[in-house]
């Protein structure tokens, strides 16, 4: 079968205008306008087949959106070749949407003074899908979301992961193969993440639906993701599972105690990240030492209050990523990504 | 009817939103009554100065008058303030997510957000300027029903004036895509079709230099020639040479439309995040 998703040596740069601060730098801008070119997506390529879950982090500005809105169709990129399932995403684009779901999580695409339920109704209309087809997809969506008590309604009434639950069943209405989630956790809380996450898991192993899912949280990642592909100033700088990418990077964990008194702690095995008061974190090697070592280590020497064991979250791997490639290129003008699958 | 049906529940959904804006509809029927009955006394004023044979008479004025305040609505005179906020906010990325022509859909919303408010206004202030005013003995300043022929071309006519309203709104919906705040052109552009359609003075008593300037513009459609064919100053048998005048043009702007957006599309920048 051939892959779902095939991205090849993708650019695509925004023209920035620039403009002096204050007034005079408004007025003069009027006359002549300088333009800053901000390269977005800088040769990114990947193939994802059919099924599979893929992770897609990176920092801020990395090119995660723009990945995701070039593979919907919505933006145009200036080189590079994209296609999914078979269809170039911007040149087939009523084709090509129909097939996919979206779901961008910091916006809503349900309609704000609409009871849940109508905004459901006028995407079947959009989407021209059969009422009976209809029927079945929202009664499972209902049943594994939990929509039941908020489809009557307003959209505007709802929270924000109740709004989140409603969008991901927006998107799936019509029973796209291939589905696009745009930081679908950001900003919920503990529970609606849980809730989220998996639902994810469910549509992917049950309906093998091809999922691209971006992210900050590396829980999401954890939870859900057998791959991973990191992306840092337009380009893809590891594409393999999480264990792969974690042990090239650095396969540090953090302990963090919150000592009863303020006093200097100490390891051979350990060093301090960093120190707020009486909260101490402290980065360690688990191969070189056992967590459980360590806490009996540290237990036996401090009076702790509390602890807990950590991974370092996700803009610590990718910056160090990031610091690794910079450094290798510095080295040995190498190109090669940091890790392969 | 399978093809039409996105399209039906587009503008269904948009109607009955727009609906909800009745207090809206109520406050700006009091401002256009008074406006009304102001520029009635002005034309009163200026009818009364003067003996020379006007291009229409002062009664043919008020109707036009009054006809113009119950259709302010249809008057494309702005950009749709959800499209702003949408592409303002990057929301737009969603309707670029819909397996529809992207033209068609915003020429549906458009037309549902200029029909809605039309009708909560049209019709009270029908009854008021053509039943109410001669009950309280302002009979002088009342709307005149027309005939039944003029009453019927008029509709036709109106249609037609819809349509290039909405592929008016439609570009001006469009050209939002090029600025976040394409306001300086809405402006101008407010202020362009309200003089040049006709709404603020009948073009008939334009001055005769204007008036080939005027006939070759797309804005009388809007409304000058509908309200002339109500008053029976274009002659029922003259409606085809003005709707073929308003589809000709409406075809002009869609195609633009259309263009503009194809190009809009590959520029586009969608905002934050």
């Amino acid at each position: 079968m051939p892959p779902q998703i095939v991205v090849e040596n993708l650019v695509k740069s925004y023209r920035i205008a620039e403009r002096a601060p204050g007034i005079w730098g408004s007025v003069r801008g009027l006359v002549h306008r300088r333009y800053r070119e901000l390269r977005a997506l800088d040769g990114v390529s990947f193939s994802i087949d059919a099924g599979e879950l893929v992770g897609y982090i990176g920092p801020n500005g990395a090119g995660k959106s723009t990945t995701v809105k070039t593979l919907s169709g919505i933006l145009v990129p200036d080189s590079g070749r994209c296609e999914v399932r078979g269809r170039v995403p911007w040149r087939q684009r009523v084709e090509h949407v129909a097939e996919i779901g979206v779901v961008f999580g910091q916006r809503t695409q349900l309609w704000w003074d609409l009871p849940v339920v109508e905004s459901f109704e006028l995407l079947r209309d959009i989407y021209r899908v059969p009422q009976a087809r209809y029927r079945t997809a929202i009664d499972e969506l209902i049943a594994l979301l939990a929509l039941e008590p908020l489809l009557d309604v307003p959209v505007r009434q709802l929270s924000l992961g109740q709004r989140m639950r409603c969008d991901l069943a927006a998107a799936l209405l019509h029973q796209p193969p291939v589905l696009f989630l745009d930081e679908p956790t950001i900003g919920l809380d503990a529970v609606s993440k849980l809730a989220v996450r998996d639902f994810v898991r469910q549509l992917s192993r049950s309906h093998g639906v091809t999922v691209i899912l971006t992210t900050h949280d590396m829980d999401d990642i954890e939870a859900l993701c057998d791959r991973v592909i990191v992306i840092a100033s337009g380009k893809v700088l590891c594409d393999g599972s999480l264990a792969e990418l974690r042990s090239r990077v650095s396969r540090e964990r953090w302990l963090t105690v919150d000592l009863t008194n303020d006093e200097e702690v100490t390891d051979p095995q350990a060093t301090v990240v960093r120190r707020e008061g009486k909260r101490l974190c402290l980065g360690f090697d688990p191969q070189l030492v056992s967590p459980a070592e360590l806490i009996a280590r540290i237990t036996s020497r401090h009076a702790v209050r509390d602890l807990f064991v950590e991974n370092p979250p996700i803009e610590t791997i990718v910056a160090r990523l990031y610091e690794a490639t910079e450094a290798a290129k510095s080295h040995a003008e190498e190109t090669e990504p940091v890790c392969a699958e | 009817m399978r093809r039409m049906k996105p399209y039906l529940a587009i503008f269904n959904a948009r109607f009955r939103m727009m609906l909800q804006y009745r207090a809206a509809a109520i406050a700006g029927l009091w401002t256009q009554i008074f406006f009304g009955l102001v520029m009635i006394m002005v034309y009163e004023a200026f009818y009364r100065s003067t003996d020379k044979p006007q291009p229409m008479s002062f009664p043919q004025v008020v109707s036009y008058v009054w006809l113009g305040q119950a259709l302010l609505a249809l008057l494309p005179w702005n950009a749709d303030s959800e499209v702003k906020s949408m592409v303002r906010s990057g929301a737009v990325a969603y309707e670029l997510c819909r397996p529809i022509d992207l033209y068609n859909l915003w020429f549906v919303r458009a037309m549902a957000w200029r029909t809605a408010p039309t009708i909560l206004r049209a019709l009270p202030m029908t009854i008021l300027a053509m039943f109410v005013l001669p009950l309280i003995g302002l009979g002088e300043w009342r709307l005149h029903p027309p005939t039944l022929t003029g009453g019927i071309a008029f509709a036709c006519a109106m249609i037609c004036a819809l349509l290039l309203s909405c592929a008016l709104s439609t570009l001006m919906n469009i050209s939002l895509m090029w600025t976040v705040s394409a306001d300086g052109i809405i402006v101008m552009l407010t202020a362009l079709v309200t003089l040049l359609s006709g709404m603020i003075i009948p073009l008939a008593l334009f001055p005769d230099w204007a008036q080939p300037v005027l006939r070759a513009l797309p804005f009388a459609g809007l409304v000058d020639l509908p309200y002339r064919v109500y008053l029976g100053n274009i002659a029922p048998s003259g409606l085809p040479a003005v709707m073929l005048r308003q589809l000709l043009w409406t075809a002009v702007l869609v195609l633009l439309g259309r263009w503009l957006l194809a190009r809009g599309m590959k520029r586009i920048v969608v905002q934050g995040g």
